[in-house]
């Protein structure tokens, strides 16, 4: 069963994903959208499959989506942070720079949903991922305490995703 | 303009309330484009336009034409997830290679590479 | 009562981003380094997705929506183009 169903079907998730989008391009749940789409999505993720990427499966889909939920309000209020930052009148005491960040976590979507999520949060950029030896290298808008942030991010945001890939 | 006559008074202010939004926070974010002094900061600037402003104004789309239609039109969440996949990308992108250029340079604004 | 107020927030809207738009091109024009220019370039092509959207608002088509997608599009594969060319030279290697 197991075999002919990853041969089939490579990447579950994926394929629904794009069967989603397919659905959405064309504003329509029409049987005709639904098995063109369905087969479109099938090729497509074979097709990916000759790619080899790695294999990750997500576990806990519900701390998945709690995760979700925390990385918006983190977005909201650091938007509102670096709106302040910005609009601060002078040029004095804005203090930015790099932080080299030791990281637990391994597991190569992790480590790309980490990236995404650091980035996309206004203040912090993930600038360098250095293999060898698991650190990350960020850049950092509002670096007044060092360890504040690294604990922010191992806490916040690195123990739940290594609950989730790992 | 007649189609704005059809929309209820309560979509018609959360529209406009999630447009103005959304293009103050991309105004402010490309102010921070304009004021700060080195590239890594002011890399920070448009990630407000590209993460809540976009997503503004794009919830504002969403319940204007869901109203104006009624039916649920959702396909803005295609615009959605392109940004949340697409914008990490570019900024993290970009970074690294202003920091590849820095760093052949010899610049002094950016750390070295960690060494053994 | 309701249309003009629509109407004069999708116009001050519409202001507000093509004032956005000047300062992203006036850093593209400016520079100092390539990737300012890069960097203003990208957020021209989010601030025009945006434009795009209020469009349709304003005119209550859908076709505004797909010109938005394609320009998100396109806007995401050039600028990972061009920071590919600062970092290598060459974008396909």
């Amino acid at each position: 069963m197991r075999p002919a169903m990853s041969r089939w079907l490579p990447y579950p998730m994926m394929t629904a994903t794009l069967l989603g989008v397919w659905l959405l391009l064309n504003e329509s749940v029409a049987p005709g959208t639904i098995i063109l789409g369905g087969v479109l999505s099938l090729a497509t993720a074979a097709t990916l499959n000759t790619l080899g990427l790695p294999g990750g499966r997500l576990r806990r889909p519900r701390a998945a989506v709690s995760l979700l939920l925390l990385v918006l309000v983190d977005i909201v209020r650091s938007n509102i942070a670096v709106a302040k930052i910005i609009l601060r009148p002078g040029k004095g005491e804005r203090v930015s720079g790099f932080l080299r960040i030791p990281l637990d976590l391994r597991a190569p979507y992790g480590l790309a949903t980490l990236a995404c999520i650091l980035t996309a949060t206004p203040g912090t950029v993930w600038v360098a991922y250095d293999r060898s030896r698991n650190t990350i290298l960020l850049h950092i808008l509002d670096l007044v305490d060092e360890q504040e942030w690294i604990d922010l991010i191992k806490g916040r945001y690195e123990t739940r995703l290594m609950e989730l890939f790992e | 303009m007649t189609h704005l006559a059809e929309i209820p008074a309560w979509a018609a202010v959360l529209t406009a309330v999630l447009l103005l939004t959304g293009a103050v926070l991309t105004l402010i974010g490309t102010v921070g484009l304009l004021r700060f002094d080195s590239f890594y900061q002011r890399v920070h600037a448009p990630t407000l336009g590209s993460t809540l402003g976009i997503g503004c104004i794009l919830l504002a789309s969403m319940l204007f034409f869901s109203v104006l239609e009624s039916r649920a039109i959702i396909h803005e969440l295609l615009i959605t997830a392109l940004m949340v996949v697409t914008t990490p990308i570019t900024l993290m992108l970009l970074a690294r290679a202003a920091l590849y250029r820095d760093r052949t340079e010899g610049s002094d604004e950016v750390p070295p590479p960690p060494s053994d | 009562m309701i249309v003009k107020l629509l109407m004069g927030t999708i116009f001050l809207t519409q202001i507000l981003l093509v004032t956005a738009m000047a300062f992203a091109a006036f850093r593209v024009l400016r520079g100092p380094r390539a990737q300012d220019r890069v960097l203003g370039m990208d957020t021209l092509y989010v601030t025009a997705t945006m434009l795009l959207l209020t469009f349709g608002i304003r005119t209550g088509s859908i076709l505004y929506f797909e010109a938005a997608l394609i320009i998100a599009l396109l806007g995401f594969v050039s600028t990972a183009a061009l920071a590919k060319f600062l970092m290598r030279g060459e974008v396909i290697e």
